[in-house]
């Protein structure tokens, strides 16, 4: 397929379309992902798929995400390969016994004897004054529980590709899209994207950063400032996926630039951000020249009012400052 | 519809709950021996109700099963060796040791499981019943799970989701009258549990739980409900657990006339004496049964003894699909 240039919710919306044409165990459920004026879903990512594929495939369902998700487990043991849409991720809570306790385990408790090749599509994130419970980053609770994948794509080719793979997977993935990054536009060529495999979206010489999603588009746009302003360049790491995670290609920057920082819009303490700092201190401790920085959200919720929200999520102007932080042993 | 023939279900039913009684018996001594690490949750006297349903199942079928699982596994086909020795924490265990007595699974049976996590269940049924009807096939998912699942919100969510979808699928409730020390008469305030079926349109029945013949015949004509598309039945049985609700119990919620009274209705001596009248089995017949049960349950234990611990190496193995660093 040739390469087009695509909105994300369009992108996904292509791959659903893909899988449920080339997968037929595969199905399609959630809440209002028919009916709703979008064509498919809150952001549209369903559009039309109820059209094409119809109701057995493409199923609404009740608000009801407690039995949702541990259904979609028991269909996956069960040789479905169920694709649930979350509304937002805030709402996977209610429905964490089926997704920790169930899908997680549910290979290593019987030893081996069953594939749950489950994904929940849901979505994180601030930037649109969704408040306190649409609009959390909830990604370290789930990269941190063995037997789940987690895949946190930033552009349109990455959401379609990983989704791609997600799906092909035995293992239950939590794919969780940014909110505020569906209506972006970008290349997509309709290749599978490997889990486990970081992208270098910014080369880069002085600095190492480590960013997902909306603090990845950030981060780009605070590293141009950066080199135009401070002359530092850094080079900007996409991990794309949080388990499996690339620490081989952050390592290998690490060593170039001597310098890391970690941007996540999760709440810093106890990010995967620290994580990924702890690990690269552990094993590249000779190679840094200064002490790594971990940003990340306010230990907040996310407040409705726009500069309140604006105050406890990373912007450019923060991320621009963090950096220059990590190279004052040097810079300053 | 299967009609309950004595000298079919009937006879391989006493087969079946005379093995379980047996092996279940076993599971304070093991405990007594620290050869079961933390919870084992024994379930005799509720015999009938795992048979029952059990013989009204095919080999298409699955269940999704609780903490107090071993039956539900043994009438189901388990092998008793393999699961004792899951029980165990051995190798020869259906999970190689890692899943132990709250977490049994075979596959190859449509066992998804006995689960830690009361009610739990109850969603992986309804899903292996909804992958039923995608690919199109007859089988039916059985849900076991007992009245203090039956407080858990995930039941309502159920009940309306197989409703609406006509999903083939079996609630059984165990009602055994008791969530581990709370009795349903202080948690349930509406003790007609079968209301809540009803509530989301599931037809719903109540079974006597201590006889096979009733929860064969109730199961029966839910699995023909399911299996021709017109979707999800609920079932009560009510029935009750003689020894404590895992080892080590006290038991001071209860008392022993009361134990003592459910002992009376015991489904096995009923289904022996039912048998004996209707001259499908002699005297002698249920001794012989009696024997081979122990002797099978001896089998399995010695099997399970003997049943190597697995390697250490093998604690990493298994949490993701091959290709993927665990």
């Amino acid at each position: 397929m040739t390469t087009k240039n695509l909105t994300t919710w369009r992108a996904l919306n292509t791959a659903l379309k893909d899988i449920l044409q080339e997968t037929p165990e595969s199905l399609v459920m959630g809440e209002d992902i028919t009916t709703w004026g979008t064509g498919g879903g809150i952001y549209g990512v369903t559009r039309k798929l109820f059209d094409e594929f119809g109701a057995e495939r493409v199923r609404d369902t009740p608000i009801s995400e407690e039995v949702l998700i541990s259904t979609a487990v028991g269909a996956a043991m069960r040789g479905s390969r169920p694709i649930l849409e979350i509304m937002y991720s805030d709402f996977t809570l209610l429905g964490f016994d089926g997704i920790i306790n169930q899908a997680a385990k549910s290979r290593y408790m019987f030893g081996g004897q069953f594939d749950c090749p489950l994904v929940i599509r849901t979505n994180g994130g601030s930037g649109v004054g969704k408040a306190g419970q649409h609009s959390q980053s909830l990604e370290t609770l789930f990269a941190h529980i063995p037997g789940l994948e987690v895949a946190v794509p930033a552009t349109p080719a990455d959401a379609y590709g990983l989704l791609r793979t997600a799906e092909r997977s035995s293992n239950p993935t939590i794919f969780l899209e940014h909110k505020n990054l569906y209506y972006d536009k970008g290349a997509v060529d309709f290749e599978p994207v490997p889990f486990g495999r970081a992208r270098v979206a910014r080369e880069g010489t002085d600095l190492t950063v480590v960013a997902t999603q909306q603090m990845l588009t950030r981060s780009l746009a605070a590293a141009e400032r950066l080199q135009a302003e401070h002359g530092i360049n850094a080079e900007v790491i996409d991990p794309r996926t949080l388990y499996p995670f690339d620490m081989e290609t952050v390592l290998g920057s690490v060593r170039k630039t001597r310098h890391l920082m970690v941007a996540h819009e999760a709440v810093r303490d106890y990010g995967w951000g620290a994580e990924v700092s702890s690990s690269v201190v552990e094993q590249a401790w000779e190679e840094l020249d200064a002490p790594p920085v971990r940003l990340g959200s306010a230990r907040t919720p996310i407040p409705y009012s726009e500069p309140l929200e604006s105050a406890v999520v990373p912007g450019v102007d923060e991320i621009l400052t963090a950096m220059r932080k990590v190279r004052t042993a040097i810079a300053a | 519809m299967q009609e309950f023939d004595q000298r079919r279900q009937g006879l391989s039913g006493l087969k079946t709950m005379a093995m379980i009684r047996a092996f279940e018996s076993r599971m304070p001594v093991l405990s007594e021996e620290r050869l079961i690490r933390g919870s084992t949750h024994p379930s005799a006297g509720m015999e009938a109700v795992a048979t029952g349903v059990s013989l009204a199942l095919g080999p298409q079928d699955s269940i999704a099963s609780n903490h107090r699982g071993h039956a539900h596994c043994l009438a189901r086909g388990s092998d008793p060796g393999r699961t004792m020795a899951e029980i165990l924490g051995r190798r020869d265990g259906y999970g190689g040791g890692k899943g132990g007595s709250m977490h049994i699974g075979v596959a190859e049976l449509g066992i998804l499981g006995t689960n830690g996590i009361v009610g739990a269940g109850i969603g992986l049924a309804t899903g292996a019943a909804l992958a039923a009807q995608m690919q199109g096939s007859d089988a039916v998912s059985v849900v076991y799970f007992g009245d203090g699942a039956a407080n858990q919100g995930v039941l309502a969510e159920a009940l309306n989701l197989a409703a609406i979808w006509k999903l083939p699928v079996l609630f059984v409730c165990e009602n055994n009258h008791y969530a581990q020390s709370a009795s349903i008469e202080e948690m349930i305030a509406q003790p007609d549990l079968k209301q809540r079926g009803l509530a989301y349109g599931v037809p719903s029945v109540d079974v006597d739980g201590m006889s096979l013949g009733d929860t064969f015949t109730a199961a029966a004509e839910g699995v023909e409900r399911a299996r021709s598309g017109s979707g999800p039945t609920l079932i009560i049985a009510d029935t009750y657990r003689y020894l404590g609700h895992m080892a080590g119990d006290t038991e001071i919620y209860r008392n022993q006339v009361e134990v003592e009274q459910w002992q009376a209705k015991d489904p096995i001596a009923r289904l022996v004496s039912q048998l004996l009248e209707a001259g499908v089995i002699t005297t002698s017949d249920w001794e012989d049964i009696q024997e081979e049960a122990s002797r099978v349950v001896q089998e399995a234990e010695e099997f399970a003894r003997n049943s190597p611990f697995p390697d250490a190496s093998d604690a990493t193995q298994d949490v993701y699909s091959k290709g993927v660093p665990a």
